[in-house]
């Protein structure tokens, strides 16, 4: 598996969303994607790439796009 | 004198901060709260839907002081649950965000985005004169059945709560729960009982919103469910720096012990105080703490009785248990204990079925100190973040829609199992937009029979890790 359909991947496990709905995928655009469901995707994406956010990241994390940049920052190249 | 009726004492003192910086003042929240309770005239039925926000604050405040009875409900309730309680209950007027889904009716006031709705409904009933208040104790599930709540133990439970919190007029509690879950409005009435200041906001602990405002508005204080405090953990708490804050409080379910005495350190190190606390709905809010003083030599104990209240255990036979580390059924007696349920509108006009006695149904034990542990519940229902939810209601409303299902599992982990393979999108469907059940709070599994006893009774146990 690519580093990027691991990040899909993450995305369809823990918020239970189709592949087709993820790249306009906001916080809080989908019930899904509630303060349960953001914490439930941070720790699928940490566990896919072992890795471990900084809370401003976690917080910042807001939508599937913007997730893409802060990946970077942890080295893993999508 | 009920609180709530003289805070105006309080005058240009800060009573609520909105999210955009907005202060109300509590001679502006009296004024205002008094105008809504005008427009709904004499005491009567009201639906109070809730949210995060000074019109939501504002409506509640003067339904209590114009001796008009609220029921608090979700601004997240889902239209079929309204409508149905709509039909239980025929409350005179509905207090609802401007385009709430499902409220209907005339607009009589609006205040803000709020509006007073005139719903025509038949008042053939009549409320108990020492009813003041109606919350829900499952919401998750849609159960109508209502808690009945009185002037006296509001008044009495928000004192004890002052008392052993310690709060003070230069307070600045910051929402994380909604206002209409008792522990939620517990923190609002504590505070505003005292003069002290609510900061009002919809975002979440996972929102930069509520960090920014938490530190520009320097709150003091803010309130936990065990979910809440996986949150923080995984925000890494100890390394914010939130120097306002002067303690928080913990409830809504058991923080494990490995939390607790995790918490309780980053607590000491950063000079602020973590108060865990044990509550029902069926209690008004609160019925034990434990002093923070102790928090470490305790960890994992729900602490003593608040103030004015009493625990106890009782055995199997309801025989009174007084030797330490027995098991038994924790008992409160209290003026907090509320009057007792109703499952519709010709309920309200009962009287005080409780007593102040209330069995809590948690089964616990205590120390050779005194302090409480609660070990384990009577019946089945788990908490998932913080909400309550039957098991048996579950099951329930799964076999309505013909899904034949057994439910089981701990707090914040519900398991369906199902014997249909091909229902599984079905009741996860279901439960999503029925009840609020959080997706992430649940699992569905497959099972080819569920195991029953000879006298047809599921066997739980030997559901357990299948």
């Amino acid at each position: 598996m690519t580093n990027l359909e691991k990040y899909n991947q993450a995305f369809i496990t823990a918020l239970g969303v189709e592949e087709d709905m993820l790249a306009t995928l906001e916080y809080q655009s989908v019930p899904q994607w509630d303060s349960v469901g953001h914490m439930q995707l941070i720790a699928t994406l940490e566990d896919a790439f072992d890795i471990m956010f900084d809370t401003d990241d976690i917080i910042d994390f807001s939508s599937y796009e913007k997730g893409k940049e802060f990946m970077k920052k942890y080295e893993v190249d999508l | 004198m009920f609180f709530y009726k003289e805070i105006e004492k309080y005058g240009d003192a800060s009573a609520l901060v909105t999210e955009k910086g907005t202060v109300v003042s509590y001679e502006e929240l009296t004024a205002r709260a008094d105008q809504i309770g005008k427009a709904a005239g004499q005491r009567c039925l009201v639906f109070s839907i809730c949210k995060n926000v000074e019109e939501s604050v504002i409506g509640y405040v003067g339904f209590l002081r114009n001796d008009i009875v609220p029921v608090l409900l979700s601004s997240d309730i889902h239209e079929e649950l309204l409508a149905d309680l709509l039909n239980s209950y025929h409350p005179s007027y509905i207090w609802a965000p401007v385009g709430q889904a499902g409220c209907a009716g005339t607009v009589i006031y609006r205040d803000g985005e709020y509006a007073l709705h005139r719903t025509g409904l038949a008042v053939d009933y009549t409320l108990d004169s020492e009813l003041a208040l109606l919350l829900t104790t499952s919401g998750s599930t849609g159960s109508p059945k209502l808690v009945r709540q009185s002037w006296k133990n509001i008044q009495s439970n928000t004192e004890s709560i002052v008392e052993y919190l310690g709060i003070v007029q230069t307070d600045r509690a910051i929402t994380t729960l909604p206002m209409n879950y008792t522990y939620g409005l517990s923190i609002i009435n504590s505070h505003l009982c005292r003069g002290a200041a609510i900061i009002l906001t919809e975002s979440t602990l996972l929102d930069k919103t509520f960090w920014t405002l938490l530190k520009t508005q320097q709150a003091t204080t803010f309130g936990g469910v065990p979910y809440t405090y996986e949150i923080l953990k995984k925000l890494h708490f100890e390394r914010m720096d939130v120097p306002s804050l002067r303690y928080i409080t913990q409830a809504g379910g058991k923080l494990v012990k490995e939390m607790a005495e995790e918490f309780n350190q980053i607590c000491l190190k950063k000079n602020m105080q973590l108060i865990i606390m044990y509550g029902q709905t069926e209690a008004t809010a609160r019925m034990a703490y434990l002093p923070w003083q102790d928090a470490q030599r305790k960890a994992g104990s729900i602490g003593i009785a608040i103030p004015g209240g009493e625990l106890s255990l009782i055995d199997a036979e309801g025989n009174p248990i007084e030797e330490p580390e027995i098991v038994g059924e924790m008992l409160y007696r209290g003026e907090n204990v509320t009057l007792g349920y109703a499952k519709n509108r010709h309920d309200l006009n009962q009287p005080d079925e409780n007593r102040g006695v209330l069995h809590t149904g948690d089964m616990a034990k205590r120390d050779k100190d005194g302090f409480y542990y609660v070990v384990g519940r009577k019946k089945r229902f788990l908490k998932i973040f913080g909400n309550r939810v039957n098991l048996d209601e579950v099951e329930n409303l799964l076999k309505k829609e013909g899904i034949e299902n057994a439910c089981t599992g701990q707090d914040d982990h519900l398991k369906i199992y199902i014997t249909h393979a091909e229902q599984e999108k079905e009741a996860v469907d279901y439960l999503v937009n029925h009840t609020a059940i959080s997706r992430a709070g649940f699992e569905v599994r497959y099972i080819s029979e569920i195991p029953r006893s000879e006298s047809g009774k599921v066997l739980y146990s030997a559901l357990e890790g299948k």
